[in-house]
């Protein structure tokens, strides 16, 4: 066993215990906030910059404005939680021309290749964030993190009201600091690099699209 | 920013004094000329920068401390050079905060002015140019861009002249190679940057350049004239002052 | 770790005539810095910013050893396994041990400077061990068997043909593109595959939070979320400066990384990871191992001046902002950190007997302690490195290597520099000399020095007559 912890806090209290000066901390900058609808303008704004494809519909329209959008595409599955309301909501009035619902109820060892191979995936947000247009995730149990990951697209569905002002403001409404998940994400659009030439291209390792479903009622 | 004094000390550099004195002598005469009393110790010499930016500490304060002493009373200090001014006002304070002349150092910083700064914001004088029409550009230097914030008074005097036209760089924020010694330790980067200086400058089709430190000018004036360029580098006190007589 | 000499000189000399990499560095440092200003549009809100992210980062510094004592609990209650390593050596052997645990032979990677600094791919493959960068720009470089160039753009000195060349001959059965995007999906349909068949993941950390004992991500391509999720084993590498007191100490310090490296608002993905799988959830990796990197940290951090050095978010802007590296680009220093930030870690990391070159390396020109998102005094520092470069004192905060210039030459002329400018007598000698010897210069054999000035520029004229006869001529007071 080395002693490498030993060494290095050593060393590190060393001098901690000759350098207590106090530091003065300017205040935090004041963050705007936002009402609700300019909240809802700017995620939408911010995201369908970064090529996220953003619908504002509401909690009675959205599988209509959802089941529209898959039959643009050819897709071989939507993933999606079977046990969640938007699983069951979605299984009460699935139709045979959509692609078929698949549920991600198996561990990744078990599942890897279905992971890897369907084309779209559905699931919840814990929220967003308006100041710079992203989505908050916390995959759990029911909505694994490789949900938003592995397939091509990804299909998020935000309540407006969740939309905060600020990552700060989330954090500090919601208390993240007294219990976080296993994986918190932000995710502000598809998949993209630019680390050639610096040309921004979409669609690299993540999912190549991202459709948000604005759930404002 | 004190109120119009009736008498100034003025610091004339190392580089001016043996390179560059019309430049320090354009100065002084501006501000005699807006009735200012110039007072120029002859016990003064170099700001000791370059020994404090290679590593000679000890060398530096020892040099400082000649200028502290050669500056004792307390007229505001003025200096055509934003890299020197740079070293009296920002860096004194640092070379001498654990030494007993660190309060001293502090009230000298916060007796600097450069140049064009005290021209415009103290004295606020009014320029009238009786020169032929000219395009002239800029170059910025760091110290005086960064440290002394002092360009836009600099540039300020040179667009009150009316025949002038002040076309920019393209990169004016770009340092032009020079940073003393650096030009000889790391000659081969000093000689990129200041040929793309160069080729900045010659794409403007000004007539002249002009900035207001003379290590800038020494460089980029010497990569001009080295390859015959028609373009001359003058410091900014001697083209003002020659506009306007 | 096996020290190096770097011959800087060779080195800036092949840069310096590379027109095409001077080109490619050029668009893109531009690019990246005109995006930053786009982004940082206020000049008020972003001092104020960053005066916010400076406080952060000397308040988690002032803390360090209770911080990463903090971390090291949180993260162990959450089923982080830590690990501390005082050498690259040691934190190479930390994750090997891991790997070898499980019985892989497949490593997945995000892209980490860390790993970098652990040469840790090199160590892996001598041992058997495949470690596949992921990140577009590292996989392109790694393919190239080269090292990142930039901090945040790795593969930045190279163009789209140059990229489209190397994977039409290193992937098997790739056509010749120069499309961009046929590019991307070439790295991506290869890369998809080994993230399927990833055994250990090994990432980076670009903030630690000790308050929760979160790890967080910042990234774009999703591959760091891949490297941290597909594997059933995750291993983080960071050095131990990366810690940061409180959650909400997070926001600011992003916003600040995202703006200054790509002047994006955000990434694509922030990713905060707070523990492996728990029971019930059905994918995340089982173990998640946290490697603590020292390399001589804590050494740096013993000084108040040096310390300010460990405030460092890695957004490499001061790169993009900086004259030297824009002409040299990131391979030139030689090291793992280029530009100005690696100009002051590098010395102090690796000792300026050996990279005590990159000090000398600036013109001190301020660009990159401009647009410094957490205000690090990079000028300030490499001047106190150039003062320790002629230190022959051991003094406990001495920079290793201290010393190494010390010569009697260089000496001399200091002192009779400083004799000179501080006895006027001797001052007003010395100026009437140069004006009569000044105008015989050229002519003499030429010193060095003189030989340096004039291979680009004439040599400047030494006046007739100084300024100080000059203004006694003129009858300007003296008092």
């Amino acid at each position: 066993m080395s002693n490498a912890r030993a060494n290095i806090l050593t060393r590190l209290r060393a001098v901690a215990s000759q350098n207590t000066a106090a530091t003065t901390e300017p205040a935090a900058p004041l963050e705007a906030e936002l009402g609700r609808a300019d909240k809802i303008a700017r995620l939408k704004r911010l995201m369908e910059n970064m090529h996220a494809e953003v619908i504002v519909t509401d909690s009675r329209n959205w599988t209509a404005a959802l089941k529209e959008l898959l039959r643009q595409r050819s897709l071989n599955g939507l993933l999606c939680a079977p046990t969640t309301l938007i699983g069951t909501t979605l299984a009460e009035s699935w139709e045979s021309d959509l692609p078929p619902l698949v549920g991600y109820t198996e561990a990744v060892e078990q599942s890897k290749e279905r992971l890897f191979t369907i084309d779209a995936s559905i699931t919840s947000t814990k929220g967003g964030l308006a100041d710079v247009g992203a989505l908050i995730l916390w995959p759990d149990a029911n909505e694994p993190r490789l949900m938003s990951l592995a397939p091509a697209l990804h299909i998020a569905v935000l309540e407006a009201a969740k939309i905060h002002s600020s990552l700060a403001e989330a954090m500090r409404r919601e208390h993240w600091a007294e219990g976080m998940p296993t994986n918190a994400l932000l995710i502000s659009g598809p998949s993209k690099t630019a680390d050639i030439e610096l040309v921004l291209t979409f669609g690299v390792h993540g999912p190549k699209e991202l459709i948000v479903l604005i759930l404002d009622d | 920013m004190p109120t119009r004094p009736e008498k100034v000390y003025y610091f004339g550099t190392c580089l001016i004094d043996l390179c560059f004195p019309q430049a320090g002598m354009a100065g002084i005469e501006l501000l005699q000329r807006e009735g200012i009393q110039v007072v120029y110790p002859q016990s003064q010499s170099c700001c000791g920068q370059p020994a404090y930016n290679s590593g000679f500490l000890e060398e530096a304060k020892k040099v400082a401390r000649q200028q502290l002493k050669a500056f004792p009373k307390d007229y505001p200090i003025i200096i055509p050079s934003g890299s020197c001014g740079g070293m009296l006002k920002h860096h004194y304070p640092k070379l001498f905060a654990n030494e007993p002349e660190a309060a001293e150092a502090q009230r000298f910083a916060g007796r600097v002015f450069e140049l064009t700064e005290f021209l415009v914001k103290v004295l606020e004088v009014r320029l009238e140019d009786r020169g032929q029409p000219i395009k002239v550009t800029w170059h910025s230097s760091c110290s005086a861009l960064r440290e002394m914030r002092v360009i836009e008074h600099s540039k300020s005097l040179v667009r009150q002249l009316k025949n002038v036209e002040l076309i920019e760089l393209q990169r004016e924020r770009e340092c032009c190679g020079f940073g003393g010694s650096f030009s000889v330790k790391q000659a081969d980067l000093s000689s990129a940057m200041v040929a793309d200086k160069v080729a900045d400058i010659e794409q403007t089709g000004a007539s002249l350049l002009l900035s207001g430190d003379c290590g800038c000018l020494m460089n980029i004036g010497g990569a001009l004239k080295h390859r015959n360029s028609p373009i001359p580098a003058k410091h900014v006190a001697e083209f003002l002052l020659e506009r306007t007589q | 770790m096996t020290q190096t000499t770097v011959d800087f000189p060779k080195n800036f000399k092949k840069a310096l005539g590379d027109g095409q990499l001077r080109r490619n560095l050029r668009a893109a440092m531009d690019t990246l810095g005109l995006r930053r200003r786009t982004l940082f549009s206020d000049p008020e809100a972003f001092e104020q910013l960053r005066a916010h992210g400076d406080a952060i980062r000397r308040r988690a510094l002032n803390k360090l050893p209770e911080l990463l004592e903090q971390l090291e609990r949180k993260c162990t209650e959450n089923g982080i396994q830590v690990h501390w390593a005082e050498t690259p050596a040691e934190a190479n052997q930390i994750c090997l041990d891991i790997i070898q645990r499980h019985g892989a032979t497949r490593v997945i990677k995000g892209k980490s400077m860390v790993s970098e600094e652990m040469h840790l791919n090199h160590f892996l493959a001598e041992r058997g061990i495949e470690a596949l960068e992921t990140d577009l720009g590292e996989y392109i470089i790694q393919l190239d068997h080269e090292t990142p160039s930039h901090i945040i753009v790795p593969a930045i000195h190279k163009n789209r043909d140059q990229i489209a060349r190397l994977f039409h001959e290193k992937i098997p059965n790739t056509p010749y593109t120069e499309v961009v995007e046929e590019l991307n999906a070439i790295a991506r349909q290869v890369l998809r595959e080994k993230f399927f068949a990833g055994e250990v993941g090994v990432s980076g950390v670009n903030f630690a939070v000790a308050e929760t004992g979160t790890l967080c991500l910042v990234e774009n391509e999703g591959n760091g979320r891949m490297c941290t999720t597909a594997p059933p084993v995750h291993i983080a590498v960071m050095g131990l400066e990366k810690v940061v007191e409180r959650l909400e100490d997070v926001p600011p310090l992003l916003r600040l990384l995202t703006g200054s490296a790509t002047g994006q608002l955000i990434t694509t993905y922030f990713n905060m990871i707070t523990s492996p799988r728990k029971p019930g959830e059905k994918d995340g990796p089982r173990e998640v191992h946290l490697v603590l990197l020292d390399n001589g940290r804590s050494k740096i951090w013993a000084d108040p001046e040096l310390r300010q050095t460990l405030k460092c978010i890695r957004c490499g802007t001061c790169l993009n902002h900086c004259p030297v590296y824009t002409r040299l680009g990131g391979h030139a220093y030689g090291y793992v950190y280029p530009g100005p930030i690696g100009s002051i870690l590098t010395p102090q990391l690796e000792g300026l007997d050996h990279a005590g070159t990159m000090a000398t390396a600036s013109t001190f020109c301020g660009a990159c302690e401009e647009v410094c998102p957490v205000k690090i005094p990079i000028t300030d520092i490499l001047r106190r490195l150039r003062v320790e470069s002629y230190n022959k004192v051991d003094t406990p905060n001495a920079v290793k290597g201290h010393g190494y210039k010390v010569n009697a030459a260089e000496s001399l002329t200091w002192k009779g520099w400083a004799l000179s400018n501080a006895t006027p007598w001797v001052n007003a000698l010395n100026a009437k000399l140069l004006s009569l010897l000044g105008p015989q210069l050229p002519k003499l054999p030429e010193p060095n020095i003189v030989k340096k000035w004039t291979q680009s520029r004439a040599l400047p004229p030494f006046a007739a007559k100084s300024l100080h006869a000059l203004v006694k001529e003129k009858g300007i007071a003296d008092e």
